[in-house]
């Protein structure tokens, strides 16, 4: 079938199956901002030296809360904003040196899920074109073969075929999302970027996400990058984890090891913050005070140091680095030093 | 009056009048709320858990909103109050915080002003004493120099601190009720921590009943003592808050409880799930309202809709056949060993 050697042919050849897919080094990303008479005020440093690695099939889950930088990563790599510095290879390739033309290329590669189904659909399409767009906008097959695909991929993210024809008003938020992960599929994609995908989504509807998420990560061999404010989804979906707070990433581990034994003092804030919805696993929370400094202004040395209960004093001056300190476990904090 | 609970509500129906015909979003709820208790009224969207609320400090606009029932607030029905009594109810004995602070507060005033207007209005204080009321309230939910932040403006400070603005509001005349309306749902998870420990604090410390409405089971189990789950405008469980995390016994709180990905449970298997979607307002099914999606429905369950069946360990259940699913699922009988 045309289509489908359309969509694998120019895929480059993975060499080695254990060189990760996507290496992403050192991404950096300032807003500047301006005055209303176009001066430059500071910049706003919403991610600073990120560093990690994606693997076929293999699911990387960025957490923080808001404002930690991490969707600013999540639409660098993609280049849906130009980072301001750093590395993104993918298979070999250097991203961000290549013009917006060569990188057209790639695109079909690494696809995005948003978060709100409702605006991240348009309105005045039904959803049929809406997953043949990207097809059609990579040239892939015949009007006849795209409809079929799309078809196809209703089907498979659980959306009956007859409804193809039909707006996107038509649907509820779970099954918008569904159709938005249709759409991110019709490229036959090696990466998705989920960005929050069920933060708008009931708990019932939730978990039938995460399910096709998972089973069509298989079918499709895909990677993903999970990024979620929600911990236990993360848990569940992703096999590491980077925690990121203010711009940095500063712990990053196997995500059965995060969860049983988490360094960095905000990770442990963080996950002892999460209600259990189990009355009889209540432990001792860390409460920590006040609120995330701005990244215009970000605090110097460690970024947590404003914040943290066991700051000392080089905490304030010099910036950790990210070191290893088990099997794949990394932190970056002056008290594993 | 000291022996009649604080609110108690009673077969409460709430009926809109729309393009499509009259919607009953919240049909036949009852329940209660004492004093120094949080009760969590769970559920998910469309199910009318803000509805209930904000029925109960009738905010809803009364033109095309008809009530049924009572809302009983100490002894008082305030469905029968004309709106001037209300006014005085509103804000002083009974108040609300609801979940989107951006848009709750004036843009125009600065946060002391509109702390320091219900003072004024409710308690008959000056300005300058509105005024230092306003900075204890605000140093009461937390907030580092109040002296300073009640002459700022909405915008100039941070999501939480805006939920401590509300509740320092909200507060501010000393309520017997507090209906917190999802307060916590669009902070990040370590402030949530702190506004659930302010809620709690000041609870403890003024008495308050607290009508805790959220979709998170997570902050339910954290805050609340009893808890009643919602489905499509009906109470269909309410328990005190163990018996709901121990022995659920409405297949749709089962299903919800085994639905979410927890920090703790078995990462390798696939997350439980409730099939279909909730169906809308205008197309409730006949029967039992779950049955459409439930996976031990019956024919009863599709033709009878169930009543709020009260059991001897004091949870409340609406299902035919919860005896049964008990059984099945081999959970031992909590009543029998209880009595």
């Amino acid at each position: 079938m045309l289509l489908q050697q359309q969509l694998d042919g120019d895929k480059p050849e993975q060499k080695d199956s254990c060189a990760p897919l996507l290496q992403v080094r050192n991404l950096k990303k300032y807003f500047p901002i301006t005055s209303p008479f176009g001066r430059l005020k500071g910049h706003v440093k919403a991610v600073e030296s990120v560093n990690f690695d994606l693997y076929e099939k293999g699911t990387l889950g960025l957490v923080g809360e808001s404002g930690c930088g991490k969707s600013t990563t999540g639409r660098s790599i993609l280049r849906l904003i130009e980072p301001t510095e750093g590395s993104v290879n993918y298979r070999g390739k250097e991203l961000l040196q290549l013009n917006q033309s060569e990188f057209k290329g790639f695109r079909k590669d690494m696809q995005m899920v948003f978060q709100d189904p409702h605006s991240s659909l348009n309105p005045k399409k039904r959803i049929g074109e809406l997953i043949e767009e990207p097809m059609e906008i990579h040239k892939i097959g015949t009007k006849a073969e795209r409809m079929e695909r799309a078809m196809d991929l209703l089907k498979r993210t659980g959306i009956r075929e007859d409804q193809y024809f039909r707006f996107p008003h038509e649907f509820s938020g779970g099954q918008r999302q569904r159709i938005g992960i249709a759409r991110a599929l019709a490229v036959d994609p090696s990466i998705i970027v989920l960005d929050e995908p069920v933060s708008a989504l009931d708990v019932s509807i939730q978990s039938q996400v995460l399910n096709l998420l998972e089973e069509i990560q298989d079918e499709f061999k895909l990677a993903y990058l999970f990024i979620s404010h929600d911990l236990s989804v993360v848990r569940h979906t992703a096999d590491e984890i980077g925690v990121m707070y203010l711009g940095h990433m500063v712990e990053k581990a196997p995500t059965d090891d995060l969860f049983a034994n988490p360094l960095h003092p905000y990770t442990k804030a963080l996950l002892s913050a999460i209600p259990i919805p189990d009355r009889k696993q209540r432990r001792e929370r860390i409460i920590i005070k006040g609120d995330v400094p701005s990244p215009i202004d970000p605090p110097t040395g460690c970024v947590f140091h404003t914040r943290c209960p066991f700051v000392m004093d080089q905490c304030k001056t010099i910036k950790p680095e990210m070191l290893q300190q088990s099997d794949g476990h990394q932190v970056a904090c002056h008290l594993y030093n | 009056m000291e022996d009649c609970p604080l609110l108690e509500v009673k077969e409460l129906r709430t009926r809109f009048s729309s393009e499509k015909g009259t919607i009953t979003a919240v049909d036949g709820v009852t329940f209660r709320v004492d004093h120094g208790e949080t009760l969590g009224v769970v559920g998910e969207s469309g199910c009318g858990k803000s509805v209930t609320a904000e029925s109960i400090m009738r905010l809803l606009n009364e033109k095309s909103t008809r009530y049924d029932g009572e809302i009983n607030f100490k002894g008082r029905n305030l469905l029968s109050l004309p709106e001037k009594k209300m006014l005085d109810i509103r804000g002083n004995e009974i108040s609300m915080i609801f979940q989107d602070a951006m848009t709750s507060l004036n843009p125009v005033f600065t946060i002391g002003d509109q702390i320091a207007e219900s003072i004024i209005v409710h308690q008959n204080l000056g300005k300058r004493e509105a005024m230092e009321k306003a900075v204890e309230m605000l140093r009461l939910t937390g907030i580092p120099s109040p002296e300073k932040r009640v002459h700022e403006y909405p915008h100039e400070i941070s999501g939480g601190m805006r939920q401590r603005v509300m509740i320092a509001m909200a507060l501010s005349c000393k309520p017997s009720l507090l209906i917190a309306d999802e307060p916590t749902t669009a902070l990040d998870v370590t402030i949530q921590a702190q506004i659930l420990e302010v809620i709690n604090d000041l609870k403890e410390e003024l008495n308050m009943g607290v009508m805790m409405i959220t979709h998170d089971l997570g902050v339910v189990a954290e805050v609340c003592t009893r808890v009643a789950v919602m489905y499509l405008g009906q109470v269909i469980e309410e328990s005190d808050v163990d018996t709901l995390f121990d022995s659920p016994r409405h297949p749709y709180t089962r299903g919800l409880l085994k639905s979410i990905p927890t920090i703790t449970g078995d990462r390798s298997q696939k997350l439980h799930t409730i099939q279909g979607v909730v169906p809308a307002l205008d197309n409730i099914p006949k029967g039992c309202r779950f049955a459409p999606r439930c996976p031990y429905a019956t024919d009863q369950c599709i033709s009878e809709s169930p009543l709020l069946e009260a059991l001897e360990n004091g949870q409340k259940i609406r299902c035919w056949h919860h005896e049964e699913i008990m059984k099945r699922e081999g959970v031992t009988d909590v009543i029998t060993t209880a009595t």
